[in-house]
């Protein structure tokens, strides 16, 4: 059975389609990507996993439970974590905060518990402390925890994002354009993190404009075209297809 | 000599100012005492608002309506049932809670101006209703009188000295609670949801309820803030809730340092407190207020005492290496 499961999905923003009668499957433990052109609908998909707004129609299955309809921070509870497109961090909080976020959905003090300050909440706070360091290594920024999330430079705060998404212990890791404003230098430590990832035993799904990393990072790769599916397969398979050329990749000697 | 580290001279002020509060009334008279009453009320409004507004980063404009809340719950069940109002503590922090939960619930997604306006209309219902004496119950315009006077093991406290241990000690207490709030799981998760509430959802913390609990946790505070009140002045009446208390508390919290309780602390003296000392330029009084709101809103826009961050003892905490983990 297929980690993620995307059935027909359909969604349309008034008389817009972004989405139309997409279906796919994510076996645990591969990196698939989503490519296409801008406005193809990527985005827009991982706002439909991610439960930011409903689809019209389709059904999306994660680890053989539907998770359509569940709020956003029920679906990340379940093992599904995101980064975004625009960098989305705490600007104004530490790194180690913006880490510890992630880990919140995996601990359970609530207020009572905070104004007692009870054993059980202090071991919490511990173990959440040393989850964020581990975090932080893995993710190489354990030399910035005290620092402010905005004065990271940009391909660190892409990173940070992962490791936020890293600390809720997601099953399924949703990246959306990772390597976005990255140099090749950054791009390539991006390339070993995602295998390190993916050495853990987590999926990832990737959306992601530099071809170079997509071919060399993903098992699977997903092509839309204005909403629709157009082709999957292999990094092999997918550089050969004729439509994908035409669409998005360009002729053979362009790439 | 001993040597002190920076944390423990930190403590070592704790003493250092509660001795100095705790004598001042010694040396101050009845009129000057009161004065200091209503900064440390303020002061734990404040705190409670801070909550909310500092924290969550959801502009409440009405608070006054949950300070009511308590107010009338202490008066009503103390002229009533002749409950002591101390043991009505609890109940005032249940009533306002509860009170805010149940509007909060329909309004919370709203953001910025849209939930500002819509707290400045619950606080003009309340105020409205209490004036025209909603159940029969609130006394109208007048309010209501004979309000007991407050009792700590059978020591009844009517004096403003005697008030003033009441309420700074009460202040204390507040502090010690919500400092606790503000480093844990719950507090940080405010700040999340104040600086981004999509990102937050995203990480996975249900951001309509930690508003509502912030909305739910203030208004108590606020709630038993509002029983102190009552049985200090012994009578209330719905104009000691007007829209002006909940701009005032606002206010406080903006010029001291929001999201800090040092801050909302220095904003009580400030806004409560100076005044009183400059009495006879009170006309003025407004120009003062609004030249300074703006020049913060300007130069300093975290308040005169900025939130600081969250110190995390990170000594003896190891992670161990990155790879072993999973």
């Amino acid at each position: 059975m297929s980690l993620l499961s995307v059935q027909r999905l359909s969604k349309h923003f008034g008389g817009l389609v972004a989405v139309s009668n997409v279906s796919f499957n994510v076996e645990e433990g591969s990196v698939v990507g989503l490519i296409g052109p801008n406005g193809a609908g990527k985005t827009t998909i991982f706002n439909l996993i991610t439960g930011i707004y409903p689809a019209n129609s389709g059904t999306i299955t994660f680890d053989g439970k539907s998770i359509q309809g569940l709020a956003t921070h029920r679906i990340v509870a379940m093992g599904v974590a995101r980064t975004y497109q625009t960098i989305r961090l705490f600007q104004n909080l530490p790194v180690l905060e913006n880490i510890l976020a992630g880990y919140h959905c995996r601990m359970k003090t609530g207020v009572l518990g905070a104004m007692l300050r009870t054993r059980r909440q202090r071991r919490e706070e511990q173990r959440a402390l040393a989850e964020t360091i581990q975090v932080l290594e893995f993710v190489g920024l354990h030399d910035h925890g005290e620092q402010l999330a905005g004065n990271l430079s940009y391909g660190n705060q892409r990173l940070l994002e992962i490791g936020r998404a890293l600390a809720s212990h997601p099953r399924l890791l949703v990246l959306d354009e990772p390597a976005g404003g990255m140099n090749e230098q950054e791009t390539t430590a991006l390339i070993g993190l995602i295998r390190r990832l993916s050495d853990r035993g987590i999926t990832t799904l990737l959306i992601e404009h530099d071809m170079s990393l997509v071919m060399r990072v993903c098992e699977q790769i997903i092509v839309l075209e204005y909403g629709c599916k157009i082709a999957e397969g292999t990094p092999e398979e997918i550089k050969k297809d004729p439509k994908v050329v035409e669409a998005y990749l360009g002729t053979e000697d362009e790439l | 000599m001993i040597r002190l580290d920076q944390r423990s001279i930190t403590y070592l002020w704790y003493p250092i100012v509660a001795g100095v509060l705790a004598s001042l009334p010694m040396f101050l008279n009845a009129y000057w005492v009161d004065v200091l009453n209503s900064v440390g009320l303020y002061a734990i409004l404040g705190i409670s608002l801070n909550l909310i507004v500092g924290h969550a980063g959801l502009f409440n404009l009405g608070h006054a309506a949950f300070y009511a809340v308590g107010a009338y719950t202490a008066a009503i069940l103390n002229t009533k049932f002749q409950i002591p109002v101390m043991w009505l503590m609890p109940l005032c922090a249940i009533a306002a809670g509860s009170f805010a939960l149940l509007i909060a619930r329909p309004i919370i997604h709203l953001r910025g101006d849209y939930l500002c306006i819509v707290t400045i209309g619950v606080g003009e219902i309340v105020r409205i209703a209490l004036i025209n004496n909603i159940f029969g119950i609130t006394g109208g315009a007048n309010g209501i009188f004979g309000i007991g006077r407050p009792s700590v093991f059978g020591f009844v406290i009517r004096k403003p000295h005697e008030f003033f241990y009441l309420i700074w000690i009460f202040l204390a207490f507040t502090i010690f609670v919500f400092r606790r709030l503000e480093h844990s799981r719950f507090g940080r998760a405010l700040n999340y949801l104040r600086e981004d509430d999509v990102a937050a959802e995203g990480s996975g913390i249900n951001v309509s309820h930690y508003k509502l609990a912030a909305f739910v946790v203030g208004a108590a505070w606020a709630g038993m803030a509002g029983n102190i009140f009552a049985a200090k002045m012994t009578t209330i009446s719905p104009e000691s809730f007007s829209f002006w208390e909940s701009v005032l508390v606002f206010t406080l919290i903006i010029l001291g340092g929001s999201g800090n309780n040092a801050g909302v602390l220095l904003g009580a003296f400030l806004i409560v407190g100076l005044p009183e000392l400059f009495r006879d330029f009170a006309n003025a009084r407004m120009l003062v207020f609004g030249a300074a709101m703006v020049l913060m809103m300007i130069f300093r826009k975290g308040g005169i005492l900025p939130a600081p961050q969250r110190k995390y003892k990170l000594a003896g905490v190891t992670g161990g290496q990155g790879e072993g983990r999973g």
